[in-house]
């Protein structure tokens, strides 16, 4: 029994059961967290290290012969988000120290917290469409916690919104598994792979492939089902904030990636042409409504709406290429969208606000800071050399080489844009003189709960910038292993029992 | 047999995003429950129908002698029945907690139209809730 693969969904499932008993206790519970966390990154690690020797690992759950029973599965894809998962739960664990108060904690944040890791770890490595909707599930049902933890009641509106319109991309997503059960009599991935080929009617799997579409894009907060999105993460803590821009909807974007590359690629007519349109049109979508905001949270948060139009476009454009330049943005973007959101709690603390408006000058005060946010900023906006500009270099690669210039375009003038909005930020809460009304400096340093997190993904993103070549060579092995999903159906139908 | 599933669960799709649709929350509600619903029966309709009897091995045989219904579809439900129920308890408190804030469960009126910003003013809830009474009496206190 290959006991590597389940250690990350059970590191965090037993943190959460114990941090239960110790939430009234501050202290005790944070340790509790931090050292699951670590235990979490140190399963996370062994999992790459196992799925760097064997390419692709595989573990029957309860041990039924394949391909009848649920099935854990890491190839090289899967086995990089769960190391990802674990790096941001780490930062977060240890960023909250400072940020959650005793209110939050006392009613269940790092169960919650924990328990979220878990399903997404447990939808990174599932290899059953079914389990895939559960984990879902259990991700959305401890989102929806934080979501109301510890809260003002004017802050319940943003969560409806994320609440229902979440709802009803469970629908789809359940209403699909129906359909698809019914044409092809199974829900393992890569079983699917080749009875999805011979069913005979198509249009009604071409249906379910766009339900489930349809479902992920509501996840992944692609155009025109976004607004949940923007509507909710400014309102939350800055933990969790970060957290939640970190992961989830990279969730969705993992899940489409799995989907329209293992099962669902007879029809990329109608399948990977509409992912094209709609990736477009996030990318466009969300950098313009970030234009018009003023608080940095918001900013932030039209900013993963259009960053995913670039992974989405890697998946739409299915060459080599393209897959390995979205993972690549993946992986970057999960790292600097994080960071970010716990650089904008660091503003906060010594600006006393988040709005553009009202704060000025933190770059005479706060010398730290201001390189502390310029790192994460500027990667995200594309700066040579860091890790941004080489993952949009990839996808506007891509894009080129199959000869679609009008998307190139786009995805460059998007980057731009994107610069914009960073220099928006920069300008307004770093050069721009103090208001009048803003607190003069207090003198007292940050805590180190809060800075070293920071710190350590600023250092994350600039060595991926520095040595992106091992990064773009595990991508691409990555993407082949997507694209040629021999190695892992053989690895699972074969290797069973 | 299948045919008439099939009528019904479209109807209680109709019936279910009509109630989604219509901009009231607590129709959103009631429409999930229903759509919840039809998406079980789905799943049963499409493990097929035809097969009446439990898929029990009978005493002295060593495997299921045909033809027995299929299991799987109704494990499924029975997870999907677990999950939504408590999706719909979570929104209804959600919804309460919402109404005694906003005063109003309407998407398209003011209170859900606006976007809150952290550094506004939280106006006065329409109604307190029980937790925020005590809070209020906590912070008094100190």
């Amino acid at each position: 029994m290959n006991i590597v693969l389940i250690l990350p969904i059970l590191v965090p499932l037993v943190t959460a059961i114990l941090s239960v008993f110790f939430r009234t206790r501050d202290r005790l519970a944070h340790g509790l967290a931090l050292g699951g966390a670590i235990l979490h990154l140190g399963a996370a690690l062994l999992l790459l290290v196992t799925v760097l020797e064997t390419k692709v690992t595989v573990l029957w759950v309860g041990g039924w012969p394949a391909p009848f029973g649920i099935c854990l599965v890491a190839d090289y894809l899967s086995s990089v988000m769960v190391l990802i998962t674990a790096v941001i739960h780490l930062a977060v664990t240890a960023y909250s120290r400072s940020d959650i108060d005793h209110e939050m904690i006392s009613t269940g944040f790092h169960p919650l917290l924990n328990m979220l890791t878990a399903a997404i770890c447990g939808a990174f490595l599932t290899g059953d469409l079914f389990n895939l909707y559960v984990w879902f599930e259990v991700m959305l049902m401890a989102s929806f916690g934080l979501l109301v933890m510890g809260h003002r009641p004017c802050q319940l509106t943003g969560a409806v919104k994320y609440v229902t319109v979440n709802l009803i991309s469970t629908l789809f997503f359940i209403t699909a598994i129906g359909l698809i059960y019914g044409l092809t009599g199974t829900l393992n991935m890569a079983d699917l792979h080749a009875k999805a080929a011979a069913v005979e009617n198509s249009a009604l799997l071409t249906a379910a492939a766009m339900l489930l579409l349809s479902g992920f894009a509501i996840k992944a907060a692609l155009f025109p089902l976004f607004f949940w999105l923007p509507a909710s993460y400014h309102t939350l803590p800055v933990s969790v904030s970060a957290y939640f821009a970190g992961m989830l909807s990279k969730v969705g974007i993992y899940a489409l990636l799995r989907m329209f590359t293992l099962v669902f690629i007879g029809r990329t007519d109608i399948t990977h042409a509409t992912l094209m349109v709609v990736a477009a049109l996030t990318m466009l979508f969300g950098v313009i409504g970030a234009a018009s905001q003023v608080e940095i949270r918001r900013i932030l948060s039209f900013h993963i709406i259009s960053q995913v139009g670039y992974m989405a476009l890697g998946i739409a454009l299915l060459t080599p290429l393209a897959v390995a330049g979205a993972i690549v943005y993946l992986v970057h973007h999960i790292i600097v969208k994080a960071n970010l959101f716990l650089v904008s709690g660091l503003v906060r603390q010594v600006g006393g606000t988040m709005h553009l408006k009202r704060i000025g000058g933190l770059y005479r005060d706060y010398g730290l800071l201001a390189i502390l946010f310029f790192i994460p900023a500027f990667a995200l906006a594309g700066f040579p050399p860091l890790s941004g500009f080489w993952a949009k270099l990839l996808i506007i690669k891509a894009a080129l080489e199959i000869e679609q210039y009008g998307l190139a375009i786009l995805a460059a003038v998007v980057g731009l844009l994107t610069v914009l909005s960073m220099v928006k930020i920069w300008t307004e809460a770093f050069w721009k003189p103090a208001p009048a009304e803003q607190p003069p400096p207090s003198g007292q340093p940050l805590s180190w709960w809060l800075l070293a997190p920071v710190m350590l993904l600023a250092l994350t993103t600039v060595l991926m910038g520095l040595f992106i070549e091992p990064v773009i060579q595990f991508a691409m092995v990555a993407a082949e292993q997507l694209l040629n999903p021999h190695a892992y159906i053989d690895a699972v139908l074969g290797g069973g029992r | 047999m299948e045919t008439a599933f099939a009528c019904l669960v479209g109807l209680l799709f109709a019936a279910a995003l009509y109630l989604m649709l219509s901009g009231v929350l607590v129709k959103f509600v009631f429409g999930l429950a229903l759509i919840g619903n039809g998406i079980n029966l789905l799943i049963l309709t499409a493990g097929r129908l035809q097969n009446n009897n439990p898929p029990l091995i009978q005493a002295g045989e060593t495997t299921l002698v045909e033809p027995v219904a299929n299991a799987l579809p109704q494990a499924l439900i029975l997870t999907a029945i677990v999950i939504g129920f408590a999706m719909v308890t979570f929104l209804l408190i959600l919804l309460y907690r919402a109404y005694a804030y906003a005063g109003t469960l309407d998407a398209d009126e003011g209170p859900f139209l606006e976007e809150w910003r952290e550094d506004d003013a939280c106006p006065e809830p329409f109604v307190r809730t029980q937790q925020e009474i005590n809070r209020i009496e906590r912070d008094r206190q100190r």
